[in-house]
């Protein structure tokens, strides 16, 4: 039962005041009253490895884009501490539901130089048998649910996986990841209020990186960010530097502990910058400055991450020409191998629509084969291996 | 063997799939402790507690979002929309993720645990809003099954069998039968075919295929033709999707003849498929045009619902006219 007022009195959305969790500062030294987390030197160093190997993956497959190698890309410059920070605090077993700028928990996660290449050049090794575009990741091996174009239905999906994996009495939970631009769609609403209401142990992880494609958030909502949200839905909520490798983790961590002993969701709204363009397609020069892109970039969160690194003395300049220069050389090598291989056989055409094709899908294959036996030349990706 | 209205079959169904299997969990709109607003919930709370049957937030696409993620999870979710009507707040949770989940991961990930079921159909006043019969919109969906029984024995059967199916199933019931129809059930565990239809009456001159609740009209009026001298042969399709296209072809070369009814409106609806899938395939066994019997162009009415639904009267009408052809 709320208190009672007598006279009209407004409740305004700054009552909140919902502050931002931070450990690191810019020069990698740590804020006063900060902690650093209980990882150790080699977690440390996996973790900056997986920032580099995005940022070299991301700077690389922009560039095949831009040649015509590859239909379409979507980097996550200036984000990636956002999603190889919490996933570094999850454990295996934990589900993730990603959007499609979260490429680094995927690498964290152990996803291969290969099999992000396969995927993008669509070919006949990658796992979801090319029939998605460039950056659709998934993995059963890495519990990395398949992500879709459409924006915010992993939302309440995640909260039903978190429900199942509560019923199954185990110990993992689910995150999902999704931009503030998702977050305006009617399934946040419905995923994190169903969450809440049926106790499902979720990490719901928003990136606030400013802008929706050319929206800014400004045009996106009026009240206090995403945040301010999960509380109205009662669900236990923290604000944190996404730039900050440091406190993403600490949060997460945090955040997972909180939705496994209390069944229960648990909000995240990581504030961070787009550095780069929404997408290939996509040119920011039309709706933002220069000037605020050059504010930002100052605040590159791998960069603040390597100053702690070397202020720990885990970290040299000679190491890190080594780590930029493998990485390049590995993602360029497969990219070659991944750019020769065949796309699928025209038989994944139908396969996976159901667990078994139907036999009108069957007849459409079959009068489909006919019709690239009689014109093979207009089908050249696939009609020399009709019958393999 | 029990006399079971369709209702009681479908609970009995329900029942029966979550004593044989703990992984199905079944949820919606009040379909906890009340049961459902029609009640083919009824005790499923009492008997396999909250954690397994339970009431979500008012909120469709996050009823089905929230299905979705639990049938990929590996829980056989079985999802009840209030009413047919209003399963369009989740028509993209549907047609964009549950019916591509499977093929768009390479089958890393599927949600073949998943049954939508939701009340369909007009004859009960119900006006715009508690009658429509939206089967089209998902047959031109691939990756889903859809479902409609038109008795409760269909029901139990084709109700376990969409449970149990390795894909997502739509399962409309009609809700004009609910406690209209009655019948005996088998009481101990049952399925019918998916992707079956079924010949309820035979005959020589001319093919009736309707589904679901048209059932009932459509057998009135091959019963009523009989006494013109007219021998139809009754097909209910049972799955929409993917439907049994060689007994429909089958039976129009038999006969040479073809009505189709269904409650939906008659542009793009599915008795449009059917009847351009049999001019291809039985063109020169057929006499007449195919004929077909449906609502009108328009949203569903309250005061014109007599006039509105493809009856047994018209249904009659189109089998003579066919037959004059």
């Amino acid at each position: 039962m709320s208190k009672s007022i007598h006279k009209p009195g407004f409740v305004l959305g700054d009552a909140l005041d919902i502050p931002t969790f931070k450990v690191l500062k810019q020069d990698g030294t740590l804020y006063k009253g900060a902690q650093e987390p209980e990882f150790d030197k080699e977690m440390a160093l996996k973790l900056y490895d997986d920032l580099v190997f995005i940022r070299v993956l991301d700077e690389r497959m922009v560039g095949a884009q831009r040649q015509g190698r590859i239909p379409f890309y979507l980097a996550s410059l200036g984000e990636e501490a956002a999603s190889v920070g919490s996933a570094g605090a999850l454990k295996p077993q934990d589900m993730i539901f990603a959007q499609y700028r979260e490429q680094g928990a995927l690498r964290h996660r152990g996803f291969s130089v290969d099999q992000f290449m396969d995927q993008c050049f669509s070919n006949e090794r990658d796992l979801g048998k090319g029939r998605q575009m460039p950056i659709h990741y998934g993995s059963k091996a890495l519990n990395y649910n398949t992500i879709s174009s459409p924006l915010g239905t992993q939302i309440p999906q995640a909260a039903g996986y978190a429900y199942g994996q509560k019923l199954d009495g185990i110990d993992a939970c689910t995150i999902c990841y999704f931009g503030e631009g998702a977050a305006s769609e009617g399934d946040f609403h419905a995923g994190l209020n169903m969450a809440a209401v049926l106790k499902c142990p979720t990490i719901f992880l928003c990136r606030n990186n400013g802008y929706a494609i050319s929206t800014p958030s400004a045009e996106q909502f009026s009240g206090d960010g995403v945040a301010s949200r999960g509380i109205g839905y009662g669900i236990a909520t923290l604000r944190v530097d996404g730039n900050d490798l440091l406190a993403v983790y600490a949060a997460t961590v945090a955040a997972r502990a909180y939705a496994l002993e209390h069944n229960a969701p648990v909000l995240i709204e990581a504030m961070s910058y787009r550095l780069g363009a929404h997408s290939t397609s996509d040119d920011p020069t039309g709706y933002r400055s220069k000037d605020e892109e050059a504010q930002w970039a100052k605040k590159d969160p791998i960069l603040r991450y390597k100053h702690w690194l070397t202020n720990k003395g885990w970290w040299s300049d000679e190491q890190e020409k080594t780590l930029y220069a493998e990485h390049r050389s590995n993602i360029l090598a497969a990219m070659k191998a991944a750019e020769k291989r065949p796309v699928p056989t025209i038989d994944h055409l139908i396969t996976d629509v159901y667990d078994e094709p139907t036999p009108h899908l069957r007849q459409q294959l079959k009068q489909l084969k006919a019709h690239m036996r009689k014109y093979p030349d207009q089908y050249p990706k696939t009609s020399g291996r009709l019958d393999a | 063997m029990s006399q079971m209205n369709l209702l009681q079959a479908i609970n009995n169904a329900l029942i029966t799939a979550m004593e044989k299997d703990d992984k199905v969990v079944c949820f919606g709109e009040d379909v906890g402790h009340f049961g459902g607003v029609f009640r083919a919930t009824s005790h499923l709370q009492e008997k396999f507690g909250r954690a397994r049957c339970f009431n979500t937030p008012l909120t469709e696409q996050g009823i089905i979002g929230f299905a979705n993620g639990l049938a990929s999870q590996g829980h056989k979710a079985i999802a009840e929309i209030q009413f047919g009507d209003y399963i369009f707040p989740a028509f993209d949770q549907i047609v964009n993720e549950t019916a591509k989940f499977r093929y768009r991961s390479g089958n890393e990930f599927n949600v073949g645990g998943l049954t939508i079921r939701t009340p369909y159909g007009g004859g009960i006043r119900g006006g715009h809003y508690h009658s429509q019969s939206p089967e089209a919109y998902f047959a031109h969906t691939p990756g889903l099954k859809i479902v409609v029984p038109r008795n409760p024995h269909q029901a139990k059967g084709l109700l376990l069998a969409s449970i149990r199916d390795d894909n997502p199933v739509i399962f409309f019931e009609p809700k004009r039968l609910y406690r209209a129809a009655v019948g005996d059930v088998p009481e101990e565990d049952y399925e019918l075919p998916i992707g079956v239809a079924e010949t309820v009456r035979e005959g020589q001159d001319c093919t009736l295929l309707a589904w679901g609740a048209q059932m009932e009209v459509a057998s009135k009026a091959a019963e009523r033709a009989e006494k013109e001298g007219i021998d139809c042969e009754v097909i209910d399709l049972r799955s929409i999707l993917p439907w049994d296209v060689d007994a429909v072809v089958a039976s129009v070369k038999k006969t040479g003849r073809l009505v189709v009814t269904h409650e939906a409106p008659l542009t793009n609806g599915f008795g449009a498929e059917i009847a351009a899938t049999v001019q291809e395939q039985a063109f020169l066994s057929l006499e007449a045009p195919v004929s077909r019997v449906c609502g009108l162009d328009v949203p569903y009415p309250l005061s014109h619902e007599a006039e509105y639904m493809p009856d047994e009267t018209k249904v009659f009408e189109a089998i003579v006219a066919t037959m004059n052809y």
